[in-house]
């Protein structure tokens, strides 16, 4: 049951009683957040009476900035997809008998994994062409499809320890066993080692998507249309009135927080699940 | 290479073993012929489980050699799975795997590895399931099992590869004192049904009777062998009578 990692997520869950999935009290985090929201834009309200309410400028926003951050999704599936297929691959590499492969996947992991997400970013952004020549066909490359491949990359080196950790973490008996039986060691990784690590590399894996979920933001910094910017183009042509500022910016907290924290509830299940079985 | 069953089945000759600068195997030499079973007894530390996992190349040795039907294991061209298809290997921990049932477990080698029809290896596998007298068990997850059950699986499994040669390696040490036994049943049987086994073991009462030869290693040598009425019996160095009275 040892499990040998750097990341704080897998580190051994207290194997108390599994309780039951999304044990959410959302009703209780409902209600802060609507205060936050609305509370400073209330008070506001009661004091400019010819200007509209921050509450009824908001809910006019509000389908755009959901849009907006529908994409902030779009793009933390594609850069998890992405990340999770070369991560995976890196990952194996990582344990690979040649010792080319094994310390070049492991420099690249850790190239990455030490590498500030926006600065990795800013490097897709800026070092990319805009658009590429494909058989002689111009293929443009949008902001955002940089913008994923820029988070796809620390996504990539976090997926491949969690790979290593995961498969390290088997017992050595596993290998042994399969090798005294003949299998090849592809099919010892593919039909032995791998479907016993899946449930191992599940929660930190989700944990890993929730922390990228939450830094699709910066792909703002970068100029993509996603709900910060848009949420700060909205700001801008309402004015700059500064008690918009509370309610826009905590709706965009809401937001994440919603689709964030049952993320993190499932995770701590699954773990408490898997601390029991395995 | 080619080998007939008037030649040893397993021959070790001058095996030296070093894992770094630990020199665990000190000139080893001993012949296994076809259908023989022999034990190998000696105390902690002194390289029994090292020998035998020499033989399916798990270990790999510095000097000497070792052969399983003419294939050369210190053979730097050896292909291994050729080598590991004659032989099998039974484990302390078991080391089934979890995620698969014990039918799983015993039919995954002959379909994955020896490319045979799932159905003809299903049925293989439910008669040795049978054969280890866990009829009913196929299902079960190894989890689900006691150890001495795990154990009888991980021995089906084995056979399920049709060996020509087992290796135990202190097989029932892990288990409770009740289901010793009925790993020990299981072994005699394959014993008697005439296949070749090279054990390690720290059951003397078994090994007298199922073995036709014993070694005795210490400190990565063989200070002692014969036939166990010999063996038990007429013991000349000081070290194996020490241990035999530590033991029995
Ligand atoms: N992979 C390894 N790396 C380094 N040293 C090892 C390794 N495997 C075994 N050894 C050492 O080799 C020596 C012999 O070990 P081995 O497991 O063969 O003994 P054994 O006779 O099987 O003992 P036991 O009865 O306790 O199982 C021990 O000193 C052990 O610490
Ligand atoms: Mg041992």
């Amino acid at each position: 049951m040892s499990y040998k990692t750097d990341l704080p997520v897998m580190l051994q869950a207290n194997p108390h009683a599994p309780e039951p999935f999304l044990g959410l009290k959302l009703w209780h985090i409902l209600p802060i957040g609507l205060i936050a929201i609305f509370g400073p834009g209330l008070a506001f309200a009661q004091s400019t009476n010819e200007a509209q309410s921050p509450l009824s400028v908001l809910l006019d926003w509000a389908p755009l900035l959901l849009k907006g951050f529908a994409f902030n999704l779009i793009i933390s599936f594609c850069a998890m997809a992405l990340g999770t297929i070369i991560g995976g691959i890196l990952g194996l590499g990582q344990i690979s008998l040649l010792a080319v492969t094994r310390h070049s996947s492991w420099f690249v992991t850790q190239f990455f994994r030490n590498a500030p997400w926006l600065v990795l970013l800013f490097f897709a952004m800026f070092l990319l062409p805009f658009e590429m020549n494909v058989f002689g066909f111009k293929v443009p490359f949008p902001d955002w499809l940089k913008a994923i491949l820029g988070l796809s990359l620390p996504v990539m080196a976090n997926v491949s320890e969690i790979v290593r950790g995961a498969v390290r973490s088997l017992p050595s008996g596993q290998w042994e066993a399969a090798e005294s039986l003949a299998y090849t060691r592809l099919q010892t990784l593919w039909l032995i080692i791998l479907p016993q690590c899946i449930k191992r590399m599940l929660p930190p894996w989700m944990n890993l998507y929730s922390i990228l979920t939450m830094a699709t933001v910066l792909a703002s910094i970068v100029g993509v249309n996603e709900v910060m910017t848009l949420t700060g183009q909205a700001l801008a042509s309402e004015g700059g009135r500064p008690e918009l500022l509370a309610p826009f910016y905590g709706f965009i907290l809401l937001l994440f927080f919603i689709y964030c924290y049952p993320i993190a509830r499932f995770t701590v299940w699954l773990e408490k699940k898997y601390a029991f079985i395995t | 290479m080619s080998w007939t069953p008037a030649e040893p089945m397993v021959s070790i000759k001058n095996v030296h073993k070093s894992f770094g600068d630990l020199h665990v195997l000190k000139g080893i030499s001993l012949d296994v012929m076809k259908g023989d079973v022999i034990c190998i007894i000696g105390p902690s530390g002194s390289g029994k489980s090292t020998l035998i996992r020499c033989v399916n190349a798990l270990n790999d040795i510095q000097k000497g050699s070792i052969k399983v039907e003419g294939i050369e294991v210190n053979d730097p061209k050896l292909d291994k799975l050729q080598l590991r298809r004659k032989v099998g290997m039974v484990f302390q921990q078991y080391n089934l795997f979890p995620h698969r049932t014990a039918l799983q477990n015993v039919m995954m080698a002959p379909v994955r590895v020896l490319k045979q029809d799932k159905s003809i290896a299903e049925e293989t596998a439910r008669a040795l399931i049978k054969k280890v007298r866990l009829e009913g068990k196929e299902d079960a997850y190894p989890g689900e099992l006691s150890g001495g059950q795990q154990q009888r699986v991980a021995i089906a499994r084995s056979l399920a590869m049709q060996p020509d040669v087992i290796l135990f390696d202190e097989v029932t040490a892990a288990l409770d004192p009740e289901t010793v036994g009925e790993v020990l049943e299981t072994i005699k049987d394959l014993a008697e049904d005439g296949m070749t086994c090279i054990l390690v073991t720290h059951e003397m009462g078994f090994a007298r009777e199922v073995a036709d030869h014993i070694y005795f290693t210490d400190r990565g040598i063989i200070v002692e062998h014969g036939p166990p009425e010999t063996f038990f019996q007429n013991a000349k160095d000081s070290r194996t009578k020490e241990f035999l009275s530590q033991i029995l």
